[in-house]
Parts: structure tokens; sequence; C-alpha cells
């Protein structure tokens, strides 16, 4: 709880640090990166089941939203709903057949996933404007649109507590504890009567629809949405964020999130080489971190104590 | 009374007939060892009797009913734990967690109470650290509640999994070689402990190729060569059973 008050304390305080508008739209893309992470790190750092297909689902999310509420005119908060909902069944459905694959098949699963959908949003140009993109309706609470990055970001910094909060209780829990126990050990897990299939279902759903809400506030704060977003180097890009940050720790998600969302804006004369600044992270964070960013500090720590 | 029994029990890999038409039954409160030379399918066995091995033929009966379990978290919640002959410890957890993720199946947590953290919760969660810490304590290993599993010596792992196949309160306990690579001194505590669980009245199947541990805390034994049964019955006449003694020194010539 103390890590949670510490997050709270930084979500409160850094509007001080945030001069113009640029800075509120980078901390805000990161929260929402960090929710993502947060959910993938529950799958990837406590359930021990890779996916290279995120993406997919933060898509599903972001164009869900986008078509119900610019096409169908439901209004945005039905369509934020629907198409987390949407995330979390698809992840359903697909998720009891490919969890059935173990360490590279199961990378491999959802890596054909997200290019499906990927695919799919590309082009079905009807539908999502194809590699144009598409407007997205602003999000309206009780009437009133929320505009603005100041609202967005207590907005997404609220989101981002509760999901964390909640990541947490469900880690600390007997749920949590099944899941880190087929990490360690499947079938010493199962003999002790977990659920493998069950568990892995569970975390991969979650983090599924966790992944489609993200994707969904992100077009409705940005107002328009490309397949960018949904591509396999989208994918690549979380997965990243999470290793960063730290395997099995929730605050080194938020943590890696951040700063992987940051330093392109920060070293914007790489833009182009964004992608080899991601590839360079994950390579030194395997040789002198593999445990990752917060874990390995976190060590430190204790051991100077 | 039967606590287990198994009728024509099989398992082939790919023609080898690992285990073939095995026959026995094990009472309740009975320490059963299972022996037999190296590859005489006693690890196959433990493997079907908890569904990790999914039988070619032969039927299992738990308490006179019909086994119905097809994966190996059904047969935990039938009521069959066991340990492993390699460790399968949760090297990323304590060792209290490793006992207490062994309680899964006395834990009633539904997801929107384990995201919400309900105060009953907290409740149950005490309730099963309490237990958690008691039988690392009925183990031995109660200076190491709170350290990291991948900190601890082989030999209390050893004992580790074996507190956390107690936490799911089985039925029937299965230990695969719960001596293999302990010292002497180590080897007479898991002596002492496998006789405290007897006390307890848990019902124990054992495989162990050290003979002294067996005859010290065996009822019964079961002899295995080559996936079948080769003799059975109390320790002392499946010692001097002539059989058993070819198949462990080789035919005399």
């Amino acid at each position: 709880m103390r890590g949670l008050l510490a997050l709270a304390a930084v979500v409160l305080l850094a509007p001080l640090a945030l001069a113009n508008n640029y800075h509120y739209e980078i901390a805000i893309l990161a929260g929402l990166n960090a929710i993502v992470c947060v959910g993938l790190n529950l799958l990837i750092g406590y359930a021990g089941q890779i996916s290279l297909g995120h993406a997919g689902f933060f898509g599903i999310g972001a164009y869900g939203t986008a078509i119900l509420a610019a096409r169908y005119g439901w209004p945005p908060l039905a369509s934020l709903a629907a198409a987390t909902a949407a995330a979390a069944l698809l992840a359903w459905l697909v998720g009891r057949p490919i969890l059935r694959l173990r360490g590279h098949y199961l990378a491999m699963a959802t890596l054909g996933l997200g290019i499906i959908i990927s695919i799919v949003i590309t082009t079905e140009d009807r539908y999502t404007g194809g590699p144009d993109g598409m407007s997205v309706p602003p999000l309206a609470l009780a009437g009133a649109a929320l505009a603005g990055e100041r609202a967005w970001y207590w907005l997404v910094g609220s989101l981002l507590l509760a999901t964390v909060w909640l990541s947490l209780n469900l880690i600390d829990s007997p749920v949590g504890r099944a899941l880190r126990a087929l990490h360690g050990s499947e079938v010493a897990a199962e003999v002790a009567g977990i659920d493998s299939a069950r568990h892995k279902l569970l975390a991969f759903v979650l983090s599924a629809g966790i992944a489609g809400l993200a994707g969904a506030l992100t077009a409705h704060y940005a107002g328009f949405i490309t397949p960018g977003k949904v591509t396999f180097l989208h994918s690549i890009e979380l997965v990243v964020m999470v290793v960063f940050g730290g395997m099995a720790s929730t605050f080194g998600a938020v943590v890696g999130a951040t700063v992987l969302t940051a330093l392109p804006q920060l070293l914007t004369v790489f833009k182009e080489y964004e992608m080899v600044v991601f590839g360079g992270v994950m390579m030194l964070t395997m040789i002198f971190m593999p445990k990752g960013l917060v874990p390995t500090l976190a060590a430190l720590a204790g051991r100077r104590r | 009374m039967s606590l287990l029994r198994a009728e024509g029990l099989a398992k082939e890999f790919g023609g080898v007939r690992a285990v073939e038409a095995l026959d026995f039954e094990i009472r309740a409160g009975q320490v059963f060892s299972i022996i037999g030379p190296n590859g005489a399918g006693k690890t196959t066995l433990l493997n079907l009797l908890t569904g990790i091995y999914r039988p070619s033929a032969g039927r299992l009966w738990l308490e006179g009913r019909a086994l119905a379990a097809r994966a190996p978290h059904e047969f935990a919640a039938a009521g069959i734990g066991r340990t492993f002959q390699n460790l399968q410890i949760f090297f990323n957890m304590s060792a209290l967690e490793n006992v207490m993720a062994g309680r899964h199946l006395h834990e009633r947590c539904s997801l929107a109470a384990a995201l919400l953290r309900a105060p009953q919760l907290a409740r149950a969660e005490r309730e099963c650290r309490r237990l958690a810490a008691e039988l690392l304590a009925f183990v031995g290993l109660e200076a190491s509640i709170d350290a990291a599993a991948d900190a601890l010596p082989y030999g209390a792992l050893k004992r580790l999994e074996i507190a956390r196949a107690l936490a799911g309160e089985p039925r029937l306990l299965l230990l695969d070689e719960p001596a293999a690579g302990l010292n002497p001194s180590e080897i007479r505590e898991m002596d002492a402990l496998i006789q405290r669980l007897a006390a307890r009245g848990i019902t124990i199947a054992l495989v162990e190729h050290n003979m002294k541990l067996v005859m010290d805390v065996s009822d019964h034994v079961l002899v295995l060569d080559y996936g079948r049964k080769l003799a059975e019955g109390a320790p002392d006449a499946v010692r001097s059973d002539p059989r058993v003694i070819e198949a462990y020194l080789g035919a005399g010539d």
C-alpha cells in the first residue's frame, strides 16, 4: 500500500512539473500505456505467459468504440464499455485454444492473432477508414464533453491508480498466488489443485480487457485513430515496457511504460530510430538487469539497508 | 477400508509398457511403499495416480467410487496430493507462500473479492497464513517461514514440498523419493517425519530407494519390476522373497 500512496503522490504532484499541453499529452499517453502494462504484467510477469499480440486488443478497444460512436451514434460511454467487453470476449474465445500452447508456440499464436486484427482493421476501410484512420467523437461524462489536457490527465491518473490498486489486490489474493504458482511450476500448481488453464485464461482475459479499455480511452482522447497503434511493433513496445520495468512488479510496469513513453519524446532527434532505441533498451535490460528496473533497484536498496 | 484401488492399470509409451496390468489396494491409514529397480515404473505409477499421465488401460477407485478425474487438478480435488522426485518448488515465492498456494483447494475466493480485497478475504488469508506456518513447523522449517524458496537448501526444499502437499489436506499423500539426495542425518529426519505423518493417520504411498527407510516406515510393500507386480506384502515377507532378491541382485548362476 505504501507504493500505491507513493504513486498517488506522483500523480498529484506531477502537474507542478508539467509546463504546457504537450507535457500533459506525454503524461496522459504514459498513463494509458501504464494501464495496459499493469494488465499485461499480470499475464507476462505473474502468470508467466507471453503475448505478442496485445496491440490487437488495444486496437479492438480503440476501433470498437470509434466505430460504435462515430458510425452508429452510440453514446461514447456505452461504446467505450462495449469495446472493452469486446476485447475481453475475443480474448476469452481465442484464449481457450491458444493458452494450451506453451513458450514459443503461445508467443507465435498471439503474434498471429495481433497481425490478423491489424490486417482486418487496415483493410476494412468502410468501417475503420483503412490506413488513413478515422476520427473519434470526444468522451462525454454526464452530458458534458471531456475536453482539455487537464481533465484527461485527472481521468487517466485516477484510472491508473485504480488499475494498480486492483492489480495489487489480485496479486496478493489466493487467485494471484495461483497465478504465480503456475509460473513457478505448472505441474506442481496442478497437483495442488490449481486449474492452470482456467487461471491462464483469467489473466489473458483481464489483460486483454484492460488493453481494450486503454485503447478505447486513447481513441477518445486523441480524437483520431490510425492502424499504427495496432501493429506488431506496438505489441513489442508494450512487452518491452513490461520487461524493462520489471516482470512480476506492478510498479515496474508503471515505471517501464512511463520511461519508454517519455524517452522517445525527449529524444526527438532519434525519432527515426525509435525502434532501434527500444531494441537497444531490451538488449541492455536482458544483459544487465534481467529482472527489470524496479526489482533490480529494490534489491539494491534492500542490500544497502 | 480400501482408500485407493487400482485394477488392470497400464501405461504404454509408444510400445514400451511402463506399467502393465497392475492391481493393488491402498488401505486407509497405511504407509504403502512402492519399490523396484530403476525403470520399474514407480514414478510412472505415481503420475498415473495424479493424472499427469492418462492410463492406457485400467481403472481407479477412490473410497469405493470410480475416480472420474481427468486433469491433475481434478485428482488433487479428489484428495490425492504428492511431492516430486525432482523438486517442483515455486521458486518465485517464499516458503510460506509455497505452502499457502498448496491450500488452493480450500480457499473460496471469487475474482471480485480478490480484486476488491473483500474484508472476509483478509480473515481467510490470516487463517491460511497461520495454517501454512503450522505446517512449516510440523516439517521442521519454522525458522525458514519468510525465506525465499530459492534461498533454501535442498534438504529443506524436500520438506517444503511435503508441507505444501499437506496444505491441501489430501486423503492420500504420494511421496516420490523423499530421501533421494539427502545425507544420512537428513534421511533420519525424513524417516521420523514420515512416521509422524503416519501417526497423524495420513495415508501415504511412498516410492523410495532407501531400503532402510522403506522397511522402517512401511505397513505394506509393493515390488515392481518392468512395470509388473513382482511381489507384495508386509515388509519382512517382501524382503525375504527370493524373486525380490533376484530382481535387485540379478539372477545368481
